[in-house]
């Protein structure tokens, strides 16, 4: 039997290394391949799109790279994970950058959080977002399994994910406003939180995806 | 809920390995990063910070294995500060595994450099580290090269500063009390902390869990860094968040 291959998009943009070494960790069964290649990419097994950065850059990158496409096909034929900025590409366009047209898979649009950011108790809250925050697992998903509902992953944003079509929303946490944190739609999660650096349950979340058929 | 305070163990690295003696009796090799990241990761910690003290530049290179083998290894958040100079160095230690990287003296001499690095990787990647000392203005100073060199600069205007130019979070270390057990400048932490919309990260002087709490609950840190507390066996990252939820602070469990 062939060894199933999880390709990790390589488009310039930040840290691959984290979420290659926590694949690699979870499954070690499984080759993971960090490549910039549009056609090593889709002849994979399933597809992981990180990224870091300003919006205007990411897409820029991806654009450049020719790896949008990779991504947008990618997304339609067979399991794929999109974490942090490879959520937000995802969307219809972003705020940030004085406004970026995104790829447009998922209807909505990336959002600065507002200022001042308050708590219900009228607190100022920081911006970025940067640290452990519950996320409410708002459905149940193949991704959320053997991982407690309100498990607290981590988090390093200053943007949001406003997703229009709520019943693709998969998980929310609260900073301030209710943000979605996680979508889903047929083959594909993205989540804004970054399961490689969310100890356990992150690794878990991880370890789901690369068992996950793409139902949902 | 919302978002729980971080509590940060540093550690020390000269030459790829880890100094100022950790000391712990159930791991093998109290001076490999991996091990003793490994070890905080248990406890609970939620981020670790690596602190680059390697003199050489010549060994420069020794800080990027070190995050590349415990960013394989070790899946909570690194943040790595030492002798960032140019926007090359944050970008390699980023690709090497580092979720955010210091940059201190450097930025006090380039004020431009925090820009251009936030601008390419993103301000949550950047962390500015303030070293400030009491002045007898009743404010603070910023010092560099390790508290060494005073620079004539006002803590909290400095703060605000690096703010605008990109900074995703300061790091802000009382040089007064660092290393005298005594807790943290709560002043000090207030006044940045209010003085700015990004994330602040208190640091030195922790001697007790509740030194820890009060940088939360008087100072209003959103992170508590510690070193010889944890390195020492005095306490464990565990102790600390039951001393801090016992003190109202909401914490990672």
């Amino acid at each position: 039997m062939t060894r199933q291959r999880v390709a990790v998009i390589d488009y310039g943009m930040g840290n691959l290394r984290s979420v290659s070494k926590a694949i690699e960790h979870v499954a070690p069964d499984v080759d993971v391949l960090v490549s910039d290649d549009a056609d090593a990419i889709l002849s994979s097994d399933r597809i992981v799109c990180p990224g870091q950065g300003a919006a205007r850059d990411c897409m820029a990158a991806l654009v450049r790279s020719g790896l949008d496409k990779a991504v947008v096909d990618g997304l339609a034929t067979r399991p794929f994970l999109g974490i942090c900025m490879g959520f937000q590409v995802l969307l219809s366009r972003s705020e940030e950058n004085e406004g970026v047209a995104c790829l447009d898979v998922v209807p909505g649009e990336a959002r600065r959080f507002e200022s001042p950011l308050l708590d219900s108790h009228g607190t100022r809250l920081k911006v970025p977002h940067m640290g452990w925050s519950e996320v409410e697992q708002t459905r149940e998903h193949p991704l959320w399994h053997r991982i407690e509902n309100r498990a607290r992953f981590y988090f390093a944003h200053s943007y949001y994910c406003d997703v229009e079509e709520t019943e693709s929303i998969a998980g929310r946490a609260t900073y301030g406003v209710n943000i979605p944190v996680a979508a889903s739609g047929e083959g594909w999660f993205a989540c804004q939180f970054h399961p490689e650096k969310s100890a356990q349950d992150g690794l878990q979340l991880l370890k789901n995806f690369v068992s996950w058929n793409g139902t949902c | 809920m919302g978002l729980a305070r971080r509590i940060i163990p540093c550690l020390d690295v000269d030459d790829g390995r880890v100094v100022k003696g950790v000391q712990f009796v159930d791991i093998r090799d109290a001076g490999d990063p991996v091990e003793v990241a490994r070890r905080y990761d248990r406890e609970g910690a939620d981020e670790i910070c690596f602190l680059d003290i390697t003199a050489s530049s010549g060994e420069r290179e020794t800080i990027i294995h070190v995050v590349e083998a415990v960013a394989s290894e070790v899946f909570i958040p690194l943040t790595v500060g030492g002798g960032v100079r140019q926007v090359a160095d944050v970008r390699r230690l980023l690709n090497a595994g580092a979720d955010k990287v210091g940059i201190n003296t450097a930025a006090v001499f380039e004020p431009e450099l925090v820009a251009r690095a936030s601008d390419a990787v993103g301000a949550q990647c950047i962390v500015v580290a303030i070293d400030a000392k009491r002045d007898d203005r009743g404010g603070w100073e910023v010092f560099t090269h390790g508290g060494r060199k005073p620079t004539g600069l006002d803590a909290i205007e400095w703060a605000k500063l690096m703010q605008k130019m990109g900074a995703g979070e300061i790091l802000l270390t009382s040089m007064d009390r660092d290393g005298t057990r005594s807790g943290f400048d709560l002043a000090l932490t207030r006044g940045v902390s209010d003085a700015v919309q990004i994330p602040v990260i208190a640091s030195g002087g922790v001697g007790s869990l509740d030194d820890l709490a009060d940088g939360v609950t008087e100072g209003g840190a959103d992170a508590v860094l510690a070193a010889s507390i944890f390195h020492f066996g005095q306490h464990t990252v565990g102790e600390a968040k039951q001393r801090m939820a016992a003190r109202g602070v909401e914490i990672r469990w």
